[in-house]
C-alpha cells in the first residue's frame, strides 16, 4: 500500500515524506528524516523523552500521529539553537551539569524552551509544571532547574567556560567532556544509529513465570511472512547457550531450553524486516506451553527448585560473623528489633536497551548500550564459542545504567543472529519488553536487631536478610557477600553476626542496582538506631556521632580504617541544619496543635557507607595516554553512563601529566582501541580507574621528561601539536605512552567474613525534613541535606550530580516504587519521581583525602543513594510516630502503620 | 483498506464509520498510542484501522449558549486549562491541568477521555458534577445522552456502532454555581488518579441550594452521590465539610490495585469530599 506524500516543516525546512499518517511522528523523525536527536523512552507519553514542539508547544512526538503535525512547524532539539534562547539554554545545561546520560536532555529542552518562549526568567515552579511532562532518572532535577531559571544569563554567549590552566583541573567545575553532543541531541545512544541494511531482531519471551514448552513447525509461520528472515532458537547458539555474571554461573540461557523460569525470560529470537516482525502476532508462534505452578519467596526454601542446580533454592550465602552477638545483645542495656520489607525497584534508565551486532569476516562487533564493555566482550564470545580476540564491543552513548545494564541483554542474541545471517542485525527493545526483561533491585526480607549500653554506645548487631534474587544468579552472589559486611552500617558495633542470602525463585532476575543491596539493609540498620537513641535518651543525630566509625577504628570484617574516614565530619556539617529544621518541624507542629492542623512535621536522619570496588576481589583498571604526532590521545575504556567518568578521569589525567584538558583527544570504550577499565558499577570508577589515569598521566610526564631530559618540576605545554617542555620543543616522531594500571589492594573474606573487603570507603549522613498528611497518609518532602565525605571531589558540579540523581533514587525507593511483574511492566504503573517530587537539596562534600585514591578521591555512585530512604522513614517516624515495615511508605501504608 | 484516514467533514467520516465498524476513533491519541505500544511489546500488534477525527471542522472549540455551554468532542485540555470560563468550570479546569503533562494536554481531548472510559479519567467527574450531556452523531443523526448514562463500565460506554461524540453540552447551574476538583496521586506530576472527587455548589445568602458531587477512580464508572447531595441541600455553606460520612460513599466500589487498596480510596475519597467542601470554598461562594 503505498501512502500519500506528506508535508512537514521541521526545523524551518519543508520535509516530504511517504509514511501512513498513522506513524508516529517520533518514528518519522528519526527513522524518515534521521532527526535521532529525538529519543524514544517508551513510545507511550510516560516520559516525555520525545517530547518536540508543534507551532511552539511541546508535545510528545510518541503521540502524535504524523498526519496531524502536517502543515505544522514542528521543532526537535536540532532546530533548537537557532534561537538565542534555545541557544543559551544549552550553555546553562552544560555549565549547571543538567546533563547526565543525555537521554531525557532533549525533551527536557524542549519543554524548557517553550516556557522560557514566553517567560525568559522563570519562577521555579513555573518550570517545575513546564517539565512535569519528562522524566529524568539521573539527575534528580535539580540542575535542570537552575539551568533553565539562570538560561536568560546565557544570552549572548554567557560566563565563559572554565579552562584551567595545566595542573590545576581537578577540583574545577568543569563542563562535561562529552557534554555538547548531549545538548544538541547528536550524542549516539544504542536506538540512534545502525548500519545500512541491518535487519531486525525481536525476541519472543515468556508470558509465564515458569512454564514448559515445545516448539512446533516454524515452516508456516516463514512463509506466511517472508520478510522473516530466520527464526533463533537454543539450537542455534553456537557455543554456550548461557551468559552470568560469574565465570562458573552462567546460568541465562540465551535462549531457554524447554523451560521458561520468569515472566520476560526469552525463548526465541524473531531475525526479518522490521514490517514483517511488527506484523507477527504471538498466536501465531508454533509454541505449545504447559504452565507451573511459579516458586516464589514464600515456599522457595523447601520448595521446588527453581534451576536443578541449586536444589534448596540458595544462591550464595555471604555472613560476617565478630564476637558474640547474641550474648552481647542479652546483656545490652538497650535492645530494639525490626522487620522489613522491600519490593523489586526497577532501573528505569530512559532508555530502554538498544543496539546492533555485525559479523565483520571472522569477528563480530557489537554496539550497544553498556556499563560493561569487557564483560559483555567475554559473554558474547562465549555465546558464539569464539576467542575474546573476534569480539569487539562498541559502546553506545548509554542512556543511564544505575546497574541494569551490566548483564547482558540483546547483545548475546544480537551476535549469534548477525554471525549467523552474515548480515548487521538491530535491536530495539519496547519499554514493556525492557521492564519485563531485566534485572531489578533484589526484594529484601530482613529482620534485625541491635543493643547499646546505657551511655548508648552500641554492642551488638544481629542481620538476617533474605534476598531474592527471581530466576537467574546475575548479581546475586555479589549482593549477598556486599550486604553483611555494610548490615551494621559505619559505626563502631563490637559484636556482628550477619548474614544474607539469595534465594532463587521464578521473578526476574535480580541484579547490581545501586547499593548492591546495601540500600536494603540501611533502612533496617538506620530505624534500629532512631529506637536505641530514643531509649538511651539521646539525640538521633549525636547517637551516631557517638557511635561513628573514625580513622583507626577497626570494622566487623577485621580491617583496620587508616585513612580517610570522614563520618564525623558530616555529621559535623548536618548538625547545625539538624537543629534548625527540627526547630522548624517542631514549631510548625505546634502551630498545627493550636489550628488544629492536620499536618505533622518531621526531621529524620540516615548515614551509610560503602565499599568502593569489588568485595575482596581483584577489579582492576588500566588507562593509556599517547602522545605523537596524532596528538595527545586518552584511551579511556571506563564507559561513562552519566556519572561523568570522562570528565573527571580527563581532570585527573591532565592534572598528572600537567597540560590542560582541552590539549587532550578522547579515544573512548571501544575494546579495540582501549584497555579494560572494568566495570562502571561498585562506586569505582573515579577510585580505580581514576587512580590509573593519574598513573597513566605520571608516565607519561616520566616518558616526556626523560626524552627531554627535564627535571620533575617542568612545565609542559602543547602548542599547534608541538609538546614545549619548559619552553623548549621535543620531538614526537616517535610517539610517547603512558599506561596506568591499579587495583584496589584488597584481602577475600574467609568464611566468618574476615578480610579486607574494600581499600576504601565512602561515608555518609543525610537529613530528611518533611511533613506528612495524617489524614491521607501522603508525604510531603521539604527539604534534603548530604553531606559526602567523597575523598576529594575531582568536580563538584559532578559530585553534587551524583548525589541530587542518588537521592531522587532513594526518594524513589523510600515513596513510590515498587515493580510488580506483569503488573507495572511501564512507566505509567510504575512511578519514578518527577520534577516535582524531588525538594530542595543541599549537598555538603566533605573531603576526607584517601591516600590511595587519584587526588585523594573516592567513590560516589551507589553512597548517594543509601542513606536517603532511611532519612525519609526516620522523619516520618519522627513526624508521626509510623514505623513502615513495608518498603516503599505508600500513603496507605503510611495509614495502616499510623493506626497500627 | 487502508489502515488510516483523515476525513475533513463529519458526513465523510460517518459514512465511513459505517463502512468499517471496526474502525476506531482517533483524537488526541493519546489513550491509543500507549495502548498500542503496551500490546507490541507483547507482539500483539493492533490492526485497527484509524479514524482521525482531528480535521473535522467544528469538533474543537467552547462556545457559550444562553442556557449552556457546547464544548467540541476534539476540544483539547490544555484549551479548557486556559479559557477564561465562569466559575463552575473550575472543576472542569483543575482537571485539565492535571491530566499528564503539559504534553499531553496540548494533545489530549475532552472526548477522547469520556470515550476512553477509564474509571481514573479526569474529566468525567466534575462533568458528572455538572450534569453534563453529550452529543453523539452518526449517520442516521444526532441524539443526546447524558454523561452518566453513557458511561456503562471500565472502558465501556453507550457509543453505538457507527457514532461519533461530537460535543458535550453543559447546562448552565443556578445562581452561585462554584466547582472544586483535586485529586490524590502517588506523585506531583503524571498522575493517574488513586481517587477524584468534583463538587459543584450552587449557594444563596450562605445556604446551599444544590450541590452535586462525584467521585472517580472508587468505582468502574465514576459516581454521583445523591445521598450526600440531598443532605446538604439548604446547609449553611460553612457546616458542609461535617456532613459527609462513610454511609455515604455507598455507591462506591473501589478496588484493590497496584496503586492502592480499596480500603484507602474509599477512606481518602472521604477525606477529599471534605477538604472539597471545607470552608475556603463555602467562602468563595458566599
Ligand atoms: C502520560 C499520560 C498521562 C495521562 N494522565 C491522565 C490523567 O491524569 N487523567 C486522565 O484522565 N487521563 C490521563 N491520560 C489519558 C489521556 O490523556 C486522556 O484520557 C485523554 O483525554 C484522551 O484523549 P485523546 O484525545 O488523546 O484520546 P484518543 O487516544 O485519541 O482516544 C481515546 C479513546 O476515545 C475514542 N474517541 C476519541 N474521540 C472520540 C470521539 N469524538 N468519538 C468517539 N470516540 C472517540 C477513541 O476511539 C479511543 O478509544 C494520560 C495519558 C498519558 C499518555
Ligand atoms: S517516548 Fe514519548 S513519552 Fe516516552
Ligand atoms: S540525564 Fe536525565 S535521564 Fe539521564
Amino acid at each position: 500500500m503505498t501512502s500519500p506524500a506528506l508535508l512537514l516543516q521541521v526545523n524551518g525546512e519543508t520535509r516530504r515524506v511517504l509514511v501512513p499518517g498513522q506513524t508516529r511522528l517520533s518514528t518519522v523523525l528519526r527513522d524518515e528524516l534521521g532527526l535521532t536527536g529525538t529519543k524514544i523512552g517508551c513510545d507511550a507519553g510516560d516520559c516525555g523523552a520525545c517530547t518536540v514542539q508543534i507551532d511552539g508547544v511541546q508535545a510528545c512526538a510518541c503521540l502524535v500521529p504524523v498526519a496531524q503535525a502536517a502543515g505544522h512547524a514542528v521543532t526537535t532539539v536540532e532546530g533548537l539553537a537557532a534561537t538565542p534562547m534555545g541557544a543559551a539554554l544549552q550553555r546553562a545545561f552544560l555549565h549547571h551539569g543538567a546533563a547526565q546520560c543525555g537521554i531525557c536532555t532533549p525533551g527536557m529542552l524542549m519543554a524548557a524552551s517553550e516556557l522560557l518562549a514566553a517567560e525568559a526568567r522563570p519562577e521555579e515552579a513555573a518550570v517545575a509544571a513546564a517539565l512535569g511532562g519528562v522524566l529524568c532518572r539521573c539527575t534528580g532535577y535539580r540542575k535542570i532547574v537552575e539551568a533553565v531559571c539562570d538560561a536568560h544569563r546565557f544570552l549572548g554567549g554567557g560566563p565563559e567556560p572554565r579552562a584551567p590552566w595545566a595542573g590545576c583541573a581537578v577540583g574545577e567545575r568543569l563542563p562535561r567532556a562529552d557534554g555538547p553532543a548531549k545538548v544538541t541531541g547528536t550524542d549516539r545512544f544504542g536506538a540512534d544509529a545502525a548500519p545500512d541494511g541491518a535487519l531486525w531482531l525481536r525476541a519472543v519471551r515468556s508470558p509465564y513465570p515458569r512454564a514448559r514448552f515445545a516448539f512446533g513447525d516454524w515452516a508456516p509461520l516463514l512463509a506466511r511472512h517472508p520478510g522473516l528472515a530466520r527464526v533463533l532458537t537454543a539450537a542455534d547458539v553456537p557455543g554456550r547457550n548461557g551468559f552470568g555474571i560469574y565465570p562458573d554461573i552462567k546460568d541465562q540461557p540465551v535462549f531457554a531450553e524447554g523451560e521458561v523460569r520468569y515472566r520476560g525470560d526469552c525463548l526465541c529470537a524473531l531475525v526479518g524486516d522490521r514490517a514483517a516482525l511488527e506484523a507477527i502476532r504471538t498466536e501465531e508462534l508454533p509454541i505449545a506451553w504447559t504452565q507451573l505452578a511459579p516458586v516464589t519467596l514464600e515456599d522457595a526454601l523447601g520448595g521446588e527448585p527453581v534451576q536443578p542446580r541449586w536444589p534448596d533454592n540458595v544462591l550464595t550465602t555471604g555472613r560476617v560473623v565478630s564476637g558474640d552477638a547474641e550474648a552481647a545483645l542479652r546483656t545490652s542495656r538497650h535492645s530494639a528489633a525490626i522487620e522489613i520489607e522491600t519490593g523489586f525497584v526497577e532501573h528505569a534508565y530512559i532508555e530502554p536497551e538498544a543496539g546492533w551486532a555485525r559479523r565483520v569476516g571472522d569477528r563480530i562487533e557489537v554496539f550497544a548500550c553498556t556499563q560493561a564493555p569487557y564483560m559483555d566482550l567475554e559473554e558474547v564470545a562465549g555465546v558464539l564459542g569464539l576467542p575474546q580476540a573476534a569480539v569487539r564491543i562498541i559502546p553506545s552513548a548509554c542512556g543511564g545504567g544505575f546497574g541494569g545494564k551490566l548483564d547482558v541483554s540483546i547483545q548475546p542474541m544480537l551476535a549469534i543472529a548477525a554471525w549467523l545471517l552474515h548480515r548487521p542485525v538491530r535491536a530495539v527493545l519496547p519499554r514493556g519488553e525492557s521492564m519485563a526483561s531485566s534485572t531489578k533491585r533484589h526484594p529484601a526480607r530482613i529482620a534485625a536487631r541491635a543493643g547499646c549500653d546505657a551511655a548508648g554506645r552500641l554492642t551488638s548487631f544481629a542481620f538476617e536478610g533474605l534476598y531474592e534474587t527471581g530466576a537467574y544468579a546475575s548479581w546475586g552472589p555479589t549482593v549477598a557477600g556486599r550486604v553483611p559486611v555494610h548490615a551494621m552500617g559505619p559505626y563502631r558495633v563490637p559484636a556482628v553476626a550477619a548474614r544474607a542470602r539469595a534465594i532463587f525463585t521464578n521473578n526476574p532476575p535480580a541484579g547490581a542496582f545501586r547499593g548492591f543491596g546495601v540500600p536494603q539493609a540501611a533502612i533496617a540498620q538506620e530505624a534500629l538506631w532512631d529506637r536505641l537513641a530514643d531509649a538511651a535518651g539521646l539525640d538521633r543525630l549525636e547517637f551516631r556521632a557517638l557511635n561513628a566509625l573514625r580513622a583507626g577504628d577497626g570494622t566487623a570484617t577485621g580491617q583496620r580504617l587508616e585513612h580517610s574516614v570522614g563520618l564525623v565530619e558530616c555529621l559535623d556539617a548536618l548538625r547545625p541544619r539538624w537543629r534548625a529544621l527540627r526547630a522548624a518541624a517542631a514549631a510548625a507542629n505546634a502551630q498545627a496543635d493550636a489550628e488544629g492542623g492536620r499536618r505533622r512535621h518531621g526531621v529524620g536522619i540516615g548515614c551509610m557507607w560503602y565499599g568502593i570496588g569489588n568485595t575482596g576481589m581483584s577489579n582492576p583498571s588500566t588507562m593509556r595516554l599517547t602522545l605523537g604526532p596524532d596528538g595527545l590521545v586518552f584511551h579511556n575504556g571506563a564507559v561513562d553512563i552519566g556519572q561523568g567518568s570522562t570528565t573527571a578521569l580527563l581532570q585527573i589525567a591532565a592534572d598528572a601529566l600537567g597540560l590542560p584538558v582541552a590539549a587532550f583527544r578522547l579515544v573512548l570504550g571501544d575494546t579495540d582501541l582501549t584497555a579494560d577499565a572494568g566495570k562502571t558499577s561498585a562506586s569505582r570508577q573515579t577510585f580505580v580507574s581514576g587512580r590509573a589515569a593519574a598513573e597513566a598521566g605520571q608516565a607519561l610526564r616520566q616518558a616526556i621528561l626523560l626524552r627531554a631530559n627535564a627535571g620533575p618540576e617542568a612545565r609542559l605545554a602543547l602548542r599547534d601539536g608541538r609538546l614545549l617542555v619548559d619552553g623548549r620543543p621535543v620531538g614526537l616522531e616517535t610517539p610517547l605512552e603512558g599506561i596506568g594500571r591499579f587495583d584496589p589492594p584488597t584481602r577475600p573474606l574467609d568464611a566468618d567474613g574476615q578480610g579486607i573487603p574494600y581499600a576504601t570507603y565512602g561515608f555518609a549522613a543525610q537529613l530528611a525534613a518533611l511533613s506528612v498528611d495524617l489524614d491521607l497518609g501522603t508525604v510531603h518532602l521539604q527539604r534534603i541535606v548530604a553531606a559526602h565525605d567523597v575523598g576529594r571531589a575531582i568536580n563538584p558540579t559532578l559530585v553534587e550530580g551524583q548525589i541530587q540523581g542518588g537521592i531522587a533514587q532513594g526518594i524513589g525507593l523510600a515513596l513510590m516504587e515498587e515493580y510488580l511483574p506483569g503488573r507495572t511492566e511501564n512507566l505509567h504503573d510504575y512511578l519514578i519521581p518527577t520534577i516535582g517530587d524531588v525538594p530542595e537539596i543541599e549537598c555538603l562534600l566533605i573531603e576526607a583525602r584517601e591516600p590511595l585514591g587519584p587526588f585523594g578521591a573516592k567513590g560516589i555512585g551507589e553512597p548517594a543513594l543509601v542513606a536517603t530512604a532511611p532519612a525519609i522513614l526516620s522523619a516520618i517516624r519522627d513526624a508521626t510516630g509510623a514505623s513502615l515495615t513495608r518498603i516503599p511508605a505508600l500513603p496507605h501504608r503510611i495509614l495502616e502503620a499510623l493506626h497500627r | 483498506m487502508p489502515a488510516y484516514h483523515r476525513p475533513t467533514c463529519l458526513r465523510e467520516a460517518l459514512d465511513l464509520l459505517a463502512a468499517v465498524p471496526a474502525m476506531q476513533p482517533l483524537a488526541g491519541g493519546t489513550d491509543i498510542y500507549p495502548a498500542r505500544a503496551a500490546a507490541e511489546a507483547w507482539l500483539q500488534p493492533r490492526d485497527r484501522p484509524l479514524l482521525d477525527l482531528s480535521a473535522l471542522p467544528g469538533m474543537a472549540g467552547i462556545a457559550e449558549r444562553p442556557d449552556h455551554h457546547r464544548i467540541g468532542a476534539g476540544t483539547r485540555w490544555a484549551t479548557i486549562r486556559d479559557a477564561g470560563l465562569p466559575p463552575w468550570f473550575d472543576g472542569l479546569r483543575g482537571a485539565a491541568a492535571w491530566i499528564g503533562g503539559r504534553q499531553v494536554q496540548s494533545r489530549a481531548t475532552l472526548g477522547g477521555n469520556l470515550c476512553n472510559a477509564s474509571p481514573a479519567a479526569d474529566g468525567a467527574p466534575p462533568l458528572l458534577a455538572l450534569g453534563a450531556e453529550l452529543e453523539l452523531a452518526c449517520r442516521e443523526g444526532r441524539r443526546r445522552l447524558p454523561l452518566s448514562s453513557f458511561l456503562l463500565g471500565n472502558r465501556r460506554t453507550a457509543l453505538a456502532p457507527g457514532e461519533i461524540m461530537t460535543a458535550v453540552i453543559v447546562p448552565k447551574p443556578g445562581r452561585g454555581a462554584t466547582a472544586r476538583f483535586d485529586k490524590l496521586g502517588s506523585r506531583a506530576f503524571l498522575v493517574i488518579s488513586l481517587v477524584s472527587v468534583a463538587v459543584v455548589i450552587e449557594a444563596e445568602a450562605g445556604r446551599i441550594t444544590r450541590a452535586r458531587i462525584a467521585i472517580g477512580a472508587c468505582s468502574a464508572v465514576p459516581q454521583r452521590l445523591p445521598a450526600l447531595e440531598a443532605d446538604l441541600a439548604g446547609l449553611p455553606l460553612g457546616l458542609a465539610a461535617a456532613v459527609p460520612e462513610p454511609a455515604h460513599l455507598a455507591p462506591l466500589a473501589p478496588i484493590d490495585d497496584v496503586r492502592a487498596s480499596a480500603a484507602y480510596r474509599r477512606h481518602a475519597a472521604l477525606v477529599l469530599l471534605r477538604r472539597a467542601l471545607a470552608p475556603s470554598l463555602a467562602g468563595a461562594a458566599a
